[in-house]
């Protein structure tokens, strides 16, 4: 199974060539630069299909590795691989990346710069993901904030300035805060390159006592902020309800795993003791985040800010089930059980990553659906769209109790395993997460009957129902949550050995 | 019993079929639906023939998912018990699909409403069979989503909307209590399956105080999702409202699919239960309480649809109390003969209401002339749910008042009886108004008539086994009750009394008789009644404040945090964010003064600059030297 | 050199000049007059420069060599500096720094 071609770079390497070639097209040619950017993003799912077919489950470490001399003064290399982890990540990027191109073609505005930056854009959020260099990832993390800033600034709403200002500004303080914190692990640690798994091995170690809990707060921060983690979640609300649908998909369904992925390939692995000390207070951040989330989207009354809000409930989950994980050890359970809970957590955590990003790009695509038709995203403008347009709001409905973890939708299956990991850990955090549990039922269903129920309006009568182009935008979303919902092993046997070696980490010395 | 698993599937291709080709196909899909359902049926009488034959039952499983060294196995099991319920349920819902054939003709949505029975049907029989709590949890929910979408069937209308919502929350607040405890199980054993818990538990049974109360919160978590499913107070506030929903629907949703399911997994985790006297006890009581508060609403309901929901309510309470008293058997065969006779009713009543188009009882009487066979078969329902011999309710009801009997709360026994009565006199009520006396409506009496065959043939045959189930039962069987429907050696058969048969079926003809005196021979007349007890009949007419309370905490609370969540949200974090880029904002406007443009300004503030560091580097550097 | 002059009246001197410049520098509001002080201020150094090396360091060039590139530096600035104040004329008229403040924030 050795590579016989560098297909992450490749993965990588495609996007950019688009965008690349964009630039050189004549600003005027829509379809052409529409047609390159779309294809230019789909090939990246043949490739990551090759990686998939290749990976080898059995084995933790990094496979399809790519290393090279970057800036050899400093020990950076351009250093890319997967594990479990980042694959089922990268696998989700490489699925919603064209979806979002396809949701792209009825942007008319400045059509040549959008899709350059779409592109660069996407190469960022692979590039994070396969990253294994601190420098590369910084790098790439930094690549996927800009183009996002233009794209919410010049293609956004009408408060698109505030939004994107936001959303920058936000972004920039956890990058810098990050950067600090990976230079203060080089030095501390006095290695001589930025590999990730050697800075996470030497850093227990290396860096002092007393320099371990600021360390961890460097390195949480920028993630935090993307995650969103509350409290600093208020820019999710305002770029979301600002960015054009397909940048909102990218960015639920993307942008925010990057702040988790990190939390479990930086963070968390880092400093483990610190991670177990804090897991407490992370849970509780978790929980408030669920059940915060969830109330201030039930609060809501624009279509969009209720799916953003939900956003800020369902990455609770990821980021509850990451503190149970760090504190498994620490519990005093039967060992049995810890490992069991920790490892269920943990998978079940990244399994949450991919649900949520199915599940809010398909709403994101939902409210666009809707908005592009009725110009409204209040919800006392719509309603009887089972009537009116009964195509997509049973897509709406399948949406929604996916959203609201009903079984058989990959949703349930990471909040049922992430809590059932927690609950030996932190049952209080648990038994309060419940009340969340009902809450993302009662917002999901208020947006389902708002959207959809009641009565067919009178002024949206003969609104056009789903196109093709819109349900090849659907459809592989609803498969892919309910393959994942009833076959969840496809992710999860992937995440087995990479998991367990984080979870070893987080309860070795 | 090896194809057991086939039972559901039958059921869940129609879904499949009716959702992708029942727009092409028109009211021709609703025959999709019923197929499957007969092949279920079908396939179901000969796993029944085959547990009836081998009382050991059937069980496999296989690899679904592993995290690390835990593993879920993707199973099903078939005993006597889940054998009986695949068959009730199976021919329950048949007959719901055919009844509705007709019901639902001419409905604007009739395949999504066919589409969704199916499914609803399915996951009911894969509950049945699943043997671990993720699947069990699987199909709950699908059901609960199919229960929502099914009450919101006419969603035009605000009140149908609010109705499913609150089936779906009210169940849901159950649901989660339950999968706590699902989770709190795995804590202990490390395992999902039902199996090994139940080996946990046996093994570990008299492990002392902790073992106990470890017992008892799991036991009270699970039971959470009872409540919420099988409607107890003070969850049941959704049932009677469910009735938003198409007739055939409540049909389904009352007697074989979602409430049964409550009570089937107390049954089927009932070795948990059975480990914690304060758990049983709880159980016990609720249940008695939920009972006699439910039978006593459903007197003042003017509902037809109503009367037969509070009885519903009723029921399981019944159910509910006998499980906590030890009476396995008992709640099941219940749980089994009400699933016919309900059924029966329900169907019976959207008879009545397909002929006469109005709910409200007042509004019909005499309809016995009109509607011969639903009139009849609606009064073999009504004495089966009386417990008249030799009805099937009797014979169910029966072992349940002597399950009470024997416990240690003889109270519940009286109250078992009382509701029993209770039960007679409302159902003898709702009777004798919507058939006998004269017709209140004349216009509404004109036009009813008896609907075709697909209306009337199921009641027929769903008239049978509420008729004989309860005799016939252990011929059926091939041995008493309580020797096929066995749990472990903890409950033992109770012996009958004859004092509890007496004082059950004088309870029940009791209440028929007091409910010919007040509505047939109108010796005492509803008025004087109302103005006698004043008081009480209010508390009834508010439903004992339940939906009140509803309304105010789960609905108000609910949206009130949102409102202050949301307001938070945007005054307080958001507000505190906004407040920082002001103040930097500020920042700059105050230090953008500094910057005169007048070149003299900056000159002198370099000069100053180079003097203050001259003078700092001789104080740092010690001067010249 | 000679050594009839001490060093304090090359510092001195250097002082005088570095004081008339600056006060000019800072008093003055004709654009030229104040690049005319500044030279003032950079040949004050250059003096200090080459008078101190001369007597603390005779053997080697340093200050010398600086000097130089003060004097080439300072060719440059004034003609840029003459350059900038010949625009502004043209443009605007004035050669009143005060008048002019375009950089006011």
């Amino acid at each position: 199974m050795s590579a016989s071609l560098p297909y992450l770079s490749l993965i990588l390497g495609v996007p950019a060539l688009g965008a690349l070639i964009t630039l050189l097209l004549p600003a005027g040619s829509k379809q052409a630069i529409r047609t390159l950017g779309t294809v230019a993003l789909a090939v990246p799912v043949l490739l990551v299909a090759a990686v998939w077919a290749g990976y080898d489950p059995a084995v933790s470490g990094p496979q399809f590795v790519e290393r090279y001399d970057w800036i050899p003064s400093l020990g950076a290399q351009y250093y890319l691989g997967v594990d479990g982890i980042s694959l089922a990540l990268v696998a989700l990027t490489a699925l919603v990346a064209p979806l979002a191109a396809l949701a792209s073609w009825n942007i008319e505005h400045r059509v040549k710069e959008y899709w350059v930056l779409l592109q660069f854009l996407i190469v960022g959020i692979f590039g994070v993901f396969l990253a294994l260099d601190y420098l590369l990832f910084y790098v790439f993390f930094e690549l996927s904030l800009i183009p996002m800033y233009f794209l919410i600034g010049i293609w956004g709403g009408p408060r698109r300035d505030y939004a994107a200002m936001k959303f920058f500004i936000y972004t920039l303080v956890g990058s810098i805060v990050l950067i600090v914190g990976i230079l203060a692990l080089y030095f501390l640690t006095g290695a001589s390159s930025f590999d990730m798994i050697e800075l996470a091995q030497r850093a227990p170690a290396a860096v002092p006592e007393a320099l371990k809990l600021p360390l961890f707060v460097l390195l949480l921060a920028g993630f935090a902020i993307k995650t969103p983690m509350w409290p600093v979640h208020t820019w999710l609300p305002d770029a979301h309800v600002e960015a054009p649908t397909p940048i909102s998909v990218i960015l639920a369904a993307l942008l925010l795993k990057m702040g988790t992925y990190g939390m479990m390939r930086i963070t968390w692995p880092t400093l483990p003791d610190v991670a177990r000390e804090l897991s407490g207070v992370l849970a509780a951040f978790g929980v408030i985040a669920i059940i915060y989330g969830a109330f201030s989207a039930l609060g809501q009354r624009d279509f969009k800010r209720l799916v953003a809000y939900s956003s800020v409930s369902q990455m609770g989950f990821v980021v509850l089930a990451l503190a149970a994980a760090a504190g498994a050890q620490a519990a005093g359970l039967e060992p049995a059980i810890a490992a069991s809970a920790a490892q269920a957590a943990s998978s079940a955590a990244v399994f949450m990553m991919v649900a949520h990003g199915l599940a809010s790009a398909l709403l994101f695509l939902l409210v666009g659906f809707w908005y592009d038709r009725t110009h409204t995203r209040d919800f006392d403008k719509l309603g009887g769209m089972f009537r009116t347009t009964p195509v997509g709001a049973t897509f709406l409905a399948i949406a929604a109790f996916a959203n609201l973890g009903l079984p058989g939708f990959s949703t349930f299956i990471g909040e049922f395993f992430s809590l059932m990991g927690t609950l030996p850990v932190f049952p209080v955090a648990v038994y309060a997460a419940l009340v969340g549990l009902v809450g993302a039922a009662m917002y999901n269903l208020t947006m389902l009957q708002r959207v959809a129920m009641g009565g067919p309006r009178e002024e949206y009568a003969g609104l056009p129902d789903v196109t093709g182009r819109e349900l090849v935008t659907f459809v592989p979303l609803v498969a892919g949550m309910l393959l994942l919902g009833w076959f969840p092993g496809v992710v999860m046997d992937i995440l087995n050995a990479p998991v367990t070696q984080f979870v070893a980490k987080l309860g070795g010395m | 019993m090896e194809s057991a698993w086939l039972i559901p599937v039958f059921p869940l291709i129609a879904f499949v079929l009716t959702v992708f080709f029942g727009r092409r196909l028109g009211e021709r899909a609703g025959w999709i639906g019923v197929a499957g359902m007969l092949a279920a049926t079908v396939l179901a009488a000969s796993v029944f023939r085959d547990a009836v034959a081998s009382p050991e039952g059937y069980a496999a499983s296989y690899p679904w998912l592993r995290i690390g060294d835990f593993e879920v196995r993707a199973g099903f099991r078939v005993d006597n018990l889940e054998a009986a319920l695949l068959l009730m349920v199976s021919f329950v819902s048949l007959m719901v699909h055919v009844f509705s054939l007709g019901y639902m003709h001419g409905d604007a949505r009739y395949n999504r409403y066919f589409s969704l029975i199916s499914l609803f049907t399915g996951a009911m029989l894969g509950l049945v069979i699943s043997d671990n709590a993720v699947f069990w949890l699987l199909w709950w929910e699908i059901m609960g989503a199919c229960s929502y979408l099914l009450i919101g069937h006419w969603f035009e209308e605000r009140p149908n909307q609010a109705a499913a919502y609150k089936a779906f929350i009210t169940t849901r607040i159950g649901d989660v209590l339950m999968m706590a405890g699902f989770w709190y199980m795995f804590k202990l054993t490390g395992s999902l399956r039902f199996d090994d818990w139940q080996a946990w538990v046996e093994h570990s049974a008299g492990g002392g105080v902790d073992f106990t109360r470890a017992m008892t919160v799991a036991a009270l978590l699970i039971f959470g999702g009872a409540v919420g499913k099988s409607a107890q107070a003070p969850l049941h506030v959704w049932l009677p409202d469910a009735m938003a929903g198409p007739t055939p629907v409540s049909a389904l949703i009352h007697a074989a699919t979602m409430v049964a399911a409550g009570v089937f997994l107390i049954a089927r985790t009932y070795f948990i239960f059975a480990q914690s006297a304060t758990a049983l006890a709880v159980v016990a009581f609720l249940g008695a309480f939920t009972a006699f508060l439910a039978a006593t609403i459903a007197i003042v309901q003017s509902d037809i649809k109503k009367v037969l929901a509070y009885s519903t309510v009723s029921q399981l309470g019944y159910m509910v109390m006998a499980l906590g008293v030890g009476g396995y058997a008992a709640a099941m065969f219940h749980l089994w003969t009400h699933g016919f006779f309900k059924a029966l009713l329900f169907l019976g009543s959207g008879a009545v209401i397909h002929a006469v188009h109005t709910q409200n009882i007042h509004e019909m009487g005499g309809l016995a002339r009109k509607l011969k066979v639903t009139a009849l078969t609606f009064a073999v329902g009504m004495l089966a749910l009386s417990g008249i011999w030799p009805f099937s309710g009797f014979y169910s009801k029966d072992e349940i008042l002597l399950a009470a009997y024997d416990s240690s709360y003889p109270v519940l026994f009286w109250v078992g009886a009382v509701t029993a009565g209770l039960t007679a006199f409302y159902m003898t009520r709702a009777l004798i108004l919507t058939f006998f006396g004269q017709p209140r409506d004349l216009h509404r009496y004109e036009h009813a008539h008896e609907g075709g065959p697909e209306l009337t043939w199921p009641l027929i045959l769903l008239a049978i086994p509420a008729l004989t189930a309860g005799f016939l039962a252990p011929k059926l069987f091939g041995a008493p009750v309580h020797e096929f429907i066995t749990f472990g050696e903890h409950v033992a058969a109770h012996e009958p009394e004859s004092v509890v048969v007496l004082t059950g079926t004088l309870f029940s003809v009791g209440g028929i008789l007091a409910g010919i005196v007040v509505y047939g021979l109108r010796w005492i007349s509803t008025a004087t009644l109302r103005a006698a007890l004043e008081t009480p009949y209010y508390v009834l007419r508010e439903k004992w404040f339940f939906d009140w309370a509803y309304e105010r905490f789960v609905l108000g609370g609910s949206a009130l945090l949102a409102r202050l969540v949301a307001g938070f949200d945007r005054a307080v974090v958001d507000g505190l964010v906004n407040g920082v880029a002001r103040l930097t904002v500020w920042v700059g406007d105050v230090t953008r003064r500094w910057s005169t443009g007048l070149v003299h300004t900056y000159m002198l503030t370099l000069f100053a600059g180079v003097v203050a560091l001259a003078l700092l580097i001789l104080q740092v550097t010690g001067g010249l030297r | 050199m000679g050594a009839g002059i001490p060093l304090a009246y090359y510092l001195v001197l250097g002082t005088l000049l570095f004081c008339i410049g600056l006060w000019g520098a800072l008093t003055r509001t004709n654009a030229i007059r104040i690049l005319m002080c500044i030279e003032l201020v950079l040949n004050a150094v250059n003096l200090n420069l080459v008078a101190l090396n001369r007597y603390l360091d005779p053997g080697s060039v340093e200050g010398q060599i600086f000097g130089l590139f003060i004097i080439a530096i300072a060719a440059a600035e004034a003609a840029i500096g003459i350059g900038i104040v010949l625009m502004v004329v043209r443009r605007r008229g004035e050669v009143d720094i005060n008048k002019i403040r375009l950089m006011r924030g």
